[in-house]
């Protein structure tokens, strides 16, 4: 029996059936592609202060520049080609947002695999933390955080990893529960394997189908969460220029009636959130056992 | 002769069970909020003129308390809290409570305009897509769903502005506008012009939970159509409408109000990074001047009252769930 290999063709076969999702899929391999070369083929490195010219400052969208480049996205109060900023500042939210997705992911299957594996105390206890953070609405436990420990990289990401670790290790024990109780686990336990083996060979693969669209859902709502805390000023500081901060810096133009430089950053967070969003809605209904595709 | 009335008696029970862990709940999270927030940052730097004389500081580190290790702080604290007081703030020169009760009519004037577009909008789309799942209708009301999610909430606001406000003029972009008083709060939704300033916030905050109550209602029909109860009122004969509008929607209508009042206090949240964008003189926006002040107090008040709204909401939702669905036994749980 071959079935239950996954084979990444067939999969990518089935996938293709929604048209929709398979559009955003290709977007989402585009924005990774630009996020992860970007800086090889973008104007200027927007943070180069040699490379910006004042003069062209507050320019609209498709201008010339100074030195006759076009600037596709128009250009932000120091001269900075937007769409260079655009690409550098998606790669810090990206990377802010993935960072934070597998650093709860670690502290989620371990949590969750210690809760379900042992059961009694231990895992009332850490289920009753769990609970806790979860009667609490994520922005505001990253907000707290924030506002104590000041801005900067490590402190945001240490914020988005506490206000989502309790989903993870809810979501992965409950799934090592149901599975815990299935034949192949008992007779896994029957043939006296090793501890690890048990856990990371046969418990853990079973899980992962949920574990798969959580963190991606969670890497969509990570992205955001950063963003917005960047816009707010409690997130990113300036020298960390993410999307959230270009959109904050257009802010107090957007009344004077230069709008593009708060518009086109929040396109590009939007489209990438929208095809990570839709990318984990297809996965959802591929990966869930109860639905016959 | 002695009746207990047993299922009251399980009630009350199952109330001061819930009191007592909300009470503990509470208490835990003064003592972390407390810790962390007084434990990093020195609001004297931040008070006191760097040009004061030396006397002086040490009279204002006095006045505040700072003098004091931090478990004496907190113990004056909880004894405070007891009374009512949550301590004064650094900035205002006020007791922090009352800054925030002050607040609190704008936010949760924002908060239940947002869920009330939510449900309001959400329930009838939600319905539409349910029923005839297959029809472009549907698929586009499940389509704008999943954009909804995905749109980040402070950048609509920024659109919403630029759209509304700068290139139109249609609603105004700040403030709350003409309020009327009501038991000494004010409120904005009784004016015209109240009204045109409450339009957009609300708007922007509304866009998250209606894509929630869209997809959740979807989901609920979807899994109750083909139940037999549906099919024993159609078997009797009774209209579409009436089995839609009160048999179906009566059924869903439990997960529906489970989620939207947690969701209310994703929304007190959420409405921190609306309220700054149109400059809503609600709780929020005291947060945001509070963190970038350090004014400590008012940040622990923020959290201790938000914390508690949070608590009473989860109590509420959850005695609500009880009274709409009868196979629930509260004792069971």
């Amino acid at each position: 029996m071959k079935k239950n290999e996954f084979n990444i063709v067939d999969f990518v076969k089935i996938y293709s059936e929604d048209k929709l999702a398979l559009f955003f899929l290709i977007n989402l391999i585009f924005i990774l592609i630009l996020v992860i070369f970007g800086p090889l083929f973008t104007l200027q490195n927007p943070y180069d202060l040699s490379q910006l010219n004042i003069l062209d400052s507050l320019l609209p969208p498709l201008s010339q520049s100074y030195e006759n480049n076009y600037f596709f996205l128009g250009t932000d109060d120091q001269g900075r080609d937007l769409l260079s900023a655009i690409i550098y500042g998606l790669r810090i939210s990206l990377y802010v947002g993935i960072l934070s997705v597998v650093i709860s992911l670690i502290i989620g299957i371990i949590l969750g695999v210690v809760s379900a594996y042992f059961g009694g105390i231990v895992d009332s206890f850490i289920m009753r933390v769990a609970d806790m953070v979860l009667a609490m609405p994520s922005f505001l436990i990253a907000l707290v955080l924030l506002s104590i420990l000041g801005r900067g990289l490590e402190n945001v990401v240490f914020a988005l990893v506490m206000s989502q670790w309790a989903t993870f290790a809810r979501v992965i024990r409950s799934s090592a529960l149901s599975e815990k109780e299935k034949d192949y686990f008992y007779s896994a336990k029957c043939l006296c394997l090793p501890q690890y083996r048990i856990v990371f060979g046969h418990l853990l693969p079973n899980c992962l189908p949920p574990i798969i669209v959580l963190s991606t859902i969670n890497l969509a709502f990570a992205i955001t969460l950063e963003a917005s805390l960047s816009f707010l000023g409690v997130g990113l500081p300036i020298t960390e220029p993410s999307i959230g901060l270009i959109i904050s810096n257009g802010y107090e133009y957007i009344i004077v009636g230069k709008y593009w430089m708060s518009l086109y950053p929040g396109l590009f967070l939007l489209i990438t959130v929208i095809s990570i969003n839709i990318f984990s809605d297809r996965l959802r209904i591929l990966l869930n056992p109860r639905l016959n595709i | 002769m002695l009746f207990i009335n047993y299922k009251n008696l399980s009630m009350l029970i199952f109330l001061t069970n819930r009191i007592i862990q909300s009470f503990i709940v509470l208490l835990i999270m003064s003592l972390l909020v407390f810790a962390a927030v007084y434990a990093i940052g020195n609001p004297i730097d931040v008070l006191i003129n760097p040009e004061a004389s030396e006397e002086e500081k040490i009279k204002t580190i006095k006045n505040l308390g700072l003098d004091k290790s931090l478990f004496e702080q907190y113990y004056i604290f909880l004894q405070n809290a007891f009374k009512g007081e949550l301590g004064y703030s650094f900035v205002h020169n006020r007791p922090a409570i009352s800054l925030i009760l002050e607040r609190l009519p704008a936010t949760l004037e924002l908060t239940i305009s947002a869920l009330l577009i939510a449900i309001i909008i959400g329930i009838p789309l939600g319905t539409i897509a349910g029923l005839n799942p297959d029809n472009f209708i549907s698929k586009s009301i499940l389509a704008m769903s999943i954009f909804f999610f995905s749109l980040p909430t402070f950048w609509v606001g920024l659109i919403l502005i630029m759209i509304f406000a700068v290139s139109y003029n249609f609603f105004p972009s700040t403030g709350r506008g003409d309020t009327v008083e009501i038991f000494g709060f004010y409120f904005s939704f009784l004016t015209f012009d109240g009204l045109k300033h409450l339009a957009l916030p609300s708007i922007n905050l509304a866009l998250y939970p209606l894509a929630l109550v869209i997809r959740l209602t979807f989901a609920g029909i979807q899994e109750t159509l083909p139940l037999d109860f549906i099919k024993f009122a159609r078997a009797k004969g009774l209209s579409r409408f009436r089995i839609i509008s009160y048999h179906l929607l009566k059924y869903i209508l439990i997960p529906i109000v489970t989620v939207i009042g947690l969701q209310f206090s994703v929304l007190i949240a959420f409405a921190v990074i609306t309220e700054s964008i149109f400059a809503w003189p609600g709780m929020g926006r005291l947060i945001i001047e509070s963190i970038t002040l350090l004014d400590r107090p008012v940040i622990v008040a923020y959290l201790l009252v938000t914390v508690f709204i949070f608590m009473l909401v989860n109590l509420i939702v959850d005695i609500l769930y009880s009274l709409l669905d009868p196979r629930i036994r509260i004792s069971d749980k």
